[in-house]
């Protein structure tokens, strides 16, 4: 049995699968376990777990601990990057060196990246992602910039100001593009984690109370600035046009999942209408209709790094389940009511912090969608009606939107809200971009290999 | 005796600023590092960028810091290419921002 992924998903997967008797193997592309959230800062650093983690630090230090233990029982491949995946075999590559790996069982535990729709200026050197920004600071204390301004919407754009704060670089301002009342109406929703709620709550106030400006239902209009970020232009919900002054910008509005392995594998996906994004098919437990792969935690649903954990325990039930070995079913009940329960959680999250779909169709013809290659929008629109794409596969043979080296990881969102905008039809009609192997750019040095 | 620059570079060092230092080059230039950054820190706290577009459309410096955007590679001077995001400094490295050849990403068979 594989695994990959080695965030909350993928730890509680190879402790279950463990405690079983079973030796999987755990694929990850980074040097330290921990995923996204729970990420480890290089081995030199000495900042403690509370510092590093904040609130969640009790929980960082639980899983780190778990997935330590699991040493020798577990055949743990760090720095490895799962690129491609082909009649139940995957394929790997380690510091230059590829192998292939057959598996009765796959769990994609691939988690998320930040969310993207362009803003005119998005690719001057000092605007970052907001996941990028907290890395920054988590893996490396750094800021991204003396004057940062976080803009974009969902939870990490609070977390993230807060936590710069805290670190010792106030932020410049805070841009919400979800009107305020948004996130009244999903109280009841997010109410599910009274934790989060107050928290959330906290990030506002404390901002608040040192003087950080924070704007909610804003339209960003540009990022400005010669060779380098120095401001951010928007309108305010009352209409009024603003500048401020910045030096670095985050941006980002809330997240998607990494799914190209289960699109490689066959799977089938399903839209959803509240967030506009595709996503694997798969049942409560993480099963999928393609025999032997199951997908849990981000890179399944978002549901955040708690639900990550138990949809990796349930993941893995499953796959034992499904061999014939007995599971603790009175576990597994319990697992699956935890995960309704956050299921309305993460319905919450997109009522509170609707993706912008409006800014991402109204982006100007000269602005830049595809960072890779530098396509805009208006190459889009040009191959959506002059050159009559239906959807973004052939959009992207015909404007090579999606075609660079992200893989329309970065794009694509906004390139299927461009297509269907200008074909005047459904989002979900426009399709989604197919994964394509490798999944991410090997060296040029790659050598086939078998690792000892 | 080589200094870190703490405040002229895009990014701030917050913390964490008493490990060794490490010398690498960009361009040409010697720039001091600290054990345990990313190439991408590690320039970027130099004040400089990382790499020119190859589409013209001017000086990049990384977007997501988890290898996923690719707007981060980098050059080395012995003709190799990194990517700075989730590549550890290494004493000695000589880095380029700008792509030599055409022949930039290679699909392999
Ligand atoms: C940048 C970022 C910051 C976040 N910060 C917070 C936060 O502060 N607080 C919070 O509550 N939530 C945060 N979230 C959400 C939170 O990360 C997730 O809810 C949680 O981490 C999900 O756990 P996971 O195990 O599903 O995925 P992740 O934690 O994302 O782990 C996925 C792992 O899979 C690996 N991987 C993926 N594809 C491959 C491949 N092809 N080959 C090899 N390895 C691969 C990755 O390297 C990664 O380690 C953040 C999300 C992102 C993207
Ligand atoms: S900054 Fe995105 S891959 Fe390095």
């Amino acid at each position: 049995m594989i695994i990959v992924g080695a965030g909350p998903a993928g730890m509680r997967a190879a402790e279950a699968l463990a405690a079983a008797g079973i030796r999987p193997t755990v694929i990850d592309e980074g040097q330290l376990s921990g995923g996204q959230i729970y990420r480890r800062q290089p081995v030199n650093f000495t900042r403690r777990y509370e510092a590093l983690y904040g609130a969640d630090a009790k929980k960082a230090r639980a899983l780190h601990k778990a997935f330590n233990a699991l040493q020798g029982r577990i055949d743990y491949r760090p720095e490895t990057l799962a690129w491609n995946l082909r009649d139940d075999v995957l394929h790997i590559v380690t510091d230059g060196v590829a192998a292939a790996l057959r598996f009765d069982a796959l769990i994609l535990a691939t988690g998320a990246t930040d969310r993207l729709a362009p803003i005119a200026g998005w690719t001057l050197p000092g605007c970052y992602s907001l996941g990028g920004a907290q890395i920054a600071l988590k893996a490396q204390a750094c800021s991204i910039g003396a004057r940062p301004l976080f803009l974009g919407t969902g939870p990490l754009l609070y977390l993230l100001a807060y936590q710069y704060l805290k670190a010792g670089a106030p932020p410049a301002a805070v841009l919400d593009t979800a009107p305020f009342a948004a996130q009244v109406k999903a109280l009841p929703d997010l109410a599910v984690r009274p934790g989060f709620l107050a928290r959330g709550l906290m990030f506002r106030a404390r901002l608040r109370a040192a003087g950080i400006l924070i704007e909610n239902g804003v339209e960003p209009l540009a990022i400005e600035g010669e060779g380098k970020v120095a401001a951010v232009r928007y309108r305010t919900a009352g209409g009024t046009e603003r500048r401020i002054a910045c030096d670095a910008v985050g941006m980002g509005f809330h997240l998607r999942s990494e799914t190209q392995l289960a699109d490689l594998a066959g799977c089938p996906f399903l839209f959803d209408a509240a967030t506009g994004q595709w996503r694997p098919d798969a049942d409560r437990d993480g099963r999928t209709p393609r025999a032997g792969i199951y997908v849990a935690g981000d890179g399944a649903r978002l549901l955040g790094a708690d639900a990550a954990e138990a949809a990796g325990r349930l993941a893995a039930l499953a796959a034992l389940t499904d061999r014939g070995m007995e599971v603790d079913m009175a576990e597994v009940a319990r697992l699956r009511r935890r995960m309704e329960r956050l299921d309305r959680f993460r319905r919450g999250l997109a009522t509170a912090f609707p993706w912008p779909a409006r800014l991402a169709c109204a982006v100007a013809d000269e602005v830049i969608v595809c960072r890779c290659e530098a396509i805009t929008a208006g190459n889009i629109r040009e191959a959506a009606v002059g050159k009559d794409a239906p959807e973004l596969n052939r959009a992207k043979a015909l404007s090579r939107i999606g075609m660079g080296r992200c893989q329309g990881r970065f794009c694509s969102s906004a390139a299927a809200e461009i297509l269907a905008e200008a074909r005047n039809v459904p989002l979900a009609e426009v399709g989604r971009l197919r994964g394509q192997a490798p999944i991410k750019p090997l060296s040029m040095a790659t050598v086939k290999g078998e690792r000892p | 005796m080589a200094e870190i620059s703490m405040s002229a570079g895009r990014f701030r060092r917050l913390g964490e600023t008493d490990r060794p230092s490490v010398e690498i080059e960009v361009d040409g230039e010697q720039v001091v590092a600290l054990e345990g950054d990313s190439l991408l820190v590690a320039v970027l706290a130099s004040g400089r960028t990382l790499r020119r577009s190859e589409f013209g459309d001017g000086d990049r410096s990384g977007f997501c810091l988890m290898g996923a955007c690719q707007d981060c590679w980098m050059w080395t001077a012995e003709g190799g290419r990194v990517r700075a995001c989730t590549t550890p400094v290494r004493a000695g490295l000589r880095l380029i921002t700008q792509a030599m050849s055409e022949d930039l990403w290679p699909i392999p068979a």
